[in-house]
Formats: structure tokens, sequence, C-alpha cells
């Protein structure tokens, strides 16, 4: 047991390192920090553009090779080096990790969590009114490109807040600028702006989850184990409650991981459409610039995030299940 | 309710639905810019923002462009990229799927590190770092680009299934009879794929479209004076409701696109294999 732990730890470990020099290998191939600054009005002589570039270990004239090595030793030590405009990525890093980390972990959560009620409701209301609706809209929602659906939702609420005549769902940025009062209202603001973008990302996740979860838990249903319990005595809620879910929960786990990645997929459009200044949006604007360091730096934070989703179904699979842990 | 429930149990008219909406869709792409006398390029300098009309049939944008010109052609740039993609992708994943599968050992060890590093980091984030550098390179680049990274999922599920069926007792026999190896993964294993790589090549066709329309929004992808799904989107978000047809017809030409390959699919995958993709995901 411990053995396979591990095992599991030194792949994502491996996994982590390998994804660093292939994103960093990419990023160097295909952005260009020399354009950026050669683009600058009055154009600089080609040796300051060097000399910047040297600074900020960019310099396209040294060996991918060289570069990759000085700038993972400097990551290794916690340096992941410097943005084009000479600013520290960590301290951008540490700006931006916590709104995104709020988007995904809320998303991560209320997705899933509705997600698994209303498969387990759409199943225990087979062939009726409440499991047809949801098979029609969870269908449509998968239908709907995330881009999309945060769009509408944005303009959703325009419309509510024009008919309504004062804004009631606040959806640009993360909290109200200048915002004033006690903790608890600071609070509040925040949770509203939290609405639209979590929304926009978990609602994909609903609709996907809520399928699996109804196809798993009709199997349970039909299961002769829950027969029993509700022999003995048990009603068929609390048999499928005490003995049912958790057995359903199992293959649920297999897709989280895949799951999480349309959630981190999303959440870079969630943030560049509602104004959040975080990761995704952070990533959408270096890779205009060309700017490789904070390019890998946000890579690394999703392969980072990715990895961790994948270990915490794992976990949740070894809590779950106990043949997986023999 | 009839409505829902007619829906529910009537699969096949669904797929017809589908299927009817995606040769309308086609028709409008390649046949409409015929029709119509305005090219996506054109600027109508009487016509600035004017709403759908007789001139304009689907009206104007801000610069006075015609829209149904311009959806066309970024639907038509949609549609193609979403066939080659489809193909590509279902062609990839059943490469290495069956691969890995069927050969197991040191192929299988490295294509699945293969597969699990592609999937390490999101394929978009991926995408519009390489689009950087495919600006002028036209829609085949794209494709190109989008395939390479849509098809690990589908070889995860396809490598599960080569595995089951390499024990089955006709695989068996064909191998110790000397049958090569490639023969009998074109011969006894892709027809039983077959059902599960079709159901696979509409989600492929879906996400490819909808990949596109993302990464021309967020400026990555098509650029002007070129068109795509996701740039007029992108342009038209802003004033999308002081201005609705600019925005709302290519939003609902990508929605009916991804709907009626949605509901092409979805009949497909009850038709052909009620089990296999979700017992195979499972493992």
């Amino acid at each position: 047991m411990a053995g396979r732990v591990l095992r599991r730890l030194a792949r994502s470990l491996l996994l982590l390192l390998a994804s660093a020099l292939v994103s960093y290998a990419v990023a160097t191939a295909a952005l260009s920090p020399r354009a950026y600054f050669e683009d600058r009005t009055p154009r600089p002589p080609t040796v300051a553009v060097d000399h910047e570039l040297a600074a900020l270990g960019l310099d396209d004239r040294t060996p991918v090779a060289e570069r990759f090595t000085h700038w993972a030793w400097r990551a290794a030590h916690g340096d992941l080096g410097r943005t084009l405009d000479g600013e520290s990525v960590n301290a951008e890093f540490g700006r931006r990790i916590g709104v995104s980390a709020r988007l995904l972990l809320v998303g991560t959560v209320v997705g899933t969590g509705l997600g698994v009620l209303a498969g387990v409701w759409a199943a225990v209301r087979k062939d009726r009114v409440p499991d047809r609706a949801m098979t029609l809209l969870s269908f449509l929602i998968l239908s709907l490109p995330t881009f999309v659906l945060a769009l509408l939702l944005k303009d959703g609420a325009l419309c509510f807040n024009n008919s309504v005549g004062h804004t009631v769902i606040r959806y640009t940025g993360e909290s109200t600028p200048g915002a004033t009062g006690g903790l608890l209202s600071r609070l509040g603001d925040r949770a509203v702006h939290l609405t639209l973008p979590t929304a926009t990302v978990a609602l994909g996740l609903v609709a996907a989850y809520s399928r699996y979860q109804r196809a798993a838990t009709l199997d349970v249903l039909a299961a002769g184990h829950l027969l029993t319990a509700q022999a003995k005595g048990l009603t068929p809620g609390r048999a499928l409650l005490r003995h049912g879910l958790r057995v359903s929960l199992v293959p649920l786990t297999a897709f989280l991981s895949f799951g999480f990645l349309t959630l981190f997929t999303g959440s870079v459009f969630a943030e560049q459409i509602f104004g959040w200044p975080g990761m995704g949006s952070w990533f959408l604007e270096a890779a205009q610039r060309g700017d490789v360091n904070s390019v890998v730096a946000v890579t690394l934070f999703a392969a980072v995030t990715v990895l961790l989703a994948g270990l915490l179904s794992d976990l949740l699979l070894f809590a779950l299940d106990p043949r997986v842990r023999g | 309710m009839s409505g829902v429930r007619a829906w529910a149990a009537g699969r096949p008219a669904a797929a017809r639905l589908g299927l009817a909406l995606i040769a309308l869709l086609c028709l409008y792409a390649f046949v409409g810019p015929h029709l119509s006398p305005h090219s996506p390029t054109d600027i109508d300098y009487t016509a600035l923002s004017a709403g759908p009309g007789a001139r304009h049939w689907f009206g104007t944008n801000r610069i006075g462009q015609d829209v149904f010109a311009q959806t066309a052609r970024g639907l038509q740039k949609s549609l193609l990229i979403s066939v080659s993609v489809s193909a590509a992708t279902t062609a990839l994943a059943a490469l290495v799927g069956t691969c890995a599968g069927y050969f197991g050992g040191w192929t299988d060890h490295a294509l699945t590190f293969l597969v699990d590093l592609l999937l390490v980091v999101p394929g978009f984030l991926v995408l519009v770092v390489v689009a950087s550098r495919l600006r002028n390179a036209g829609w085949p680049a794209y494709a190109a680009a989008i395939a390479a990274l849509g098809w690990m999922v589908t070889a995860r599920a396809v490598r599960a299934m080569a595995r089951s069926l390499r024990e089955r007792p006709y695989v068996r026999a064909a191998r110790h009879m000397g049958v090569r190896p490639l023969r009998i993964v074109r011969g006894h294993l892709l027809p039983h794929l077959a059902p599960f790589l079709i159901t696979h090549a509409t989600i492929a066709a879906a996400a490819a479209v909808v990949a596109e329309a993302g990464l021309s929004f967020v400026g990555f992808g098509v650029q002007p004076p070129d068109v795509s799904l996701g740039t007029l989107m992108a342009d038209s978000a802003e004033v999308a409701l002081t201005y609705p047809w600019m925005f709302f017809f290519p939003t609902g030409m990508l929605l009916c696109f991804v709907l009626a390959v949605n509901l092409v699919g979805e009949a497909l995958r009850t038709r052909l294999d009620p089990v296999a993709a979700w017992a195979a995901v499972r493992r």
C-alpha cells in the first residue's frame, strides 16, 4: 500500500518535471520575447535588446537546453524568474494564485456536489418529469461552449439588473473596487462577484457528472444488497443513502481528473470574460506579449493543480472502495 | 411536458433533426456566399450597424460589413476544421490506443506516459501558446494543432478496450497461428472498436469547433481581416444587447452545429454501443 502511494507520487513528480521541460520548450519555440522588445517605438538598438533578453534569461542566442537548465535550477530554488517588465514572476504568482484558487476550488466543490445530487435525484425519479427535464437540460448545457455560457450569463445578468433597476448581480472583477464596510459586507460583495464565474465553470461539471452519477446510481439501485437492506427494514431512501451512495460514487472518481481539466480551461475564459485578475488572464496576457517565464509559470500551476486533482481522486477512491486498498 | 417526452422517447427523430441541421448549416456555409452579393470584407458605408433587412439579410456590423457573408465564411472554416480534426484525432487515438493496449510492455509504458504527459497541462493552454506561431498559416495549421492536442482521452479508452480484446480466444488463436500483429489489429481489434470510435469522432467534431472558436475568441486564432465564428463573437460580445444580430447569428450557428452533432452522436452512442463507452473508461 505504502509502496503504491510512493510509486504514484514518484510518477506525478516525473510527469511534473517532464511537463515543465515540454512547456518550456514549446513556449520558447512559439513565443518571441525579442519581437516584444523590438516592436517598441523608437526601435531600440539590437545590443540593448540582447542585453535586456540576457538579463531575463531569454537570450535566444544561448542554446535552449542551457536556458532551460538555468531556469530549472533557479525554479528548483523557488525563483521562477522575471516577467518582461523585469518584475518578479513569484510576486505576480502570489498576487494571482488566490484569485484562481478560489474560483477553481469553489467551482470544483459546487460542480461535483450539485452534479452528484442531481444525478442521484434523476436516478431515483427515473423516467419521471425531473429526470426527463434534467436529461434535456444537461444535454443543452453540454452543447454550450464555456465562453458562450459565460457571455450569456453576463448578458442575462445585465438584463436582470436593468429590469430590476439597480445592480443586483455584480460580475465585473472579483470585488467592487474601493468597497467599504465591515468584514461581513466585503465577504458578501466577494460572494456576489463569485456567482457568475462559478456558475460558468461549474455548470458544465454539473451536467456531465449528473449523467455519470445517474447511470451509476441506477446500477446500484438494481443491486441485491440494497434489496437486502430494505428487507431488513430500511426505507428505500435510507438504504440508498447508507449502502448505495458510496458504491455509486466509485466510478465517478475516474472522471474527476478529466473533469478538472475542463474546469481549468473554463476558468481561463471565466477570468477573461468577467475581468478577474487570476492566473488565466495572466496567461493570455503573457502569451500575447511573448513573456516566456510567465507562461511557463502558469502552465506549472496548471500542471500542479491537475496532478493534485488526480491524486485527490485516487485518495477518494481509496477511501470509498476497500478493494483497491488490499 | 409532451415535447420533452417525445424528445427522450424518439431518439431517431432527434438524430434526424441533427442531420437535417448539419445539412442546412453546410448549405449555408458553402452555398450561401454565392447567393449573397456581399463579400465578408466589403464595407458598406451607407449601412453601419444596420439591422437585418432586404439588403443585408443578417444586418451589418459596426464598420458596415455584411454579417451574413461573414458568418458564412466563419462557419465554413469551422466545418472544415471540424471534419479534419475529427478524422485526424480518431485515427491517432485508434493507432496509439490499439498499439499501447495490444503490444503492452514498453510500447504501452511509453505511450501511456506520453498520453499522461499531454493530459497534465490543459490542452487549451498549449494551443494558445502554439497558436502565436500560426498567425499567418491558415486553417489547416490550426486544425493540425487542435488535432494534436485532442486525441488523448479517447486513446486511453481505446487502450483499455484493446487490452481486454487481446485476450479474447479468437485473437489468441490468430496470434498462435502466426498472423502478423498489425494484421490482427486491423482485422480483429479495429472492427470491435469501430462503434466506439465513430461515437468519439462526433464528440471530436463538436470539440474542435468549440476549441477553434474559443481560441479565436481570446485573440489567438484566426487574425483579421479573416474571420471565424470566434472572432465575430469576440468583436460583438460587448454590444450583444444593443446590436443583437451581430452577436446572435454567429453564436447561433455555433450552438446549432454543436447541438446537431451532439444529437447525432447521442443517437449513435445508444444505437452502437450502450455499454462500451461507460465500461471502458471505468476500467
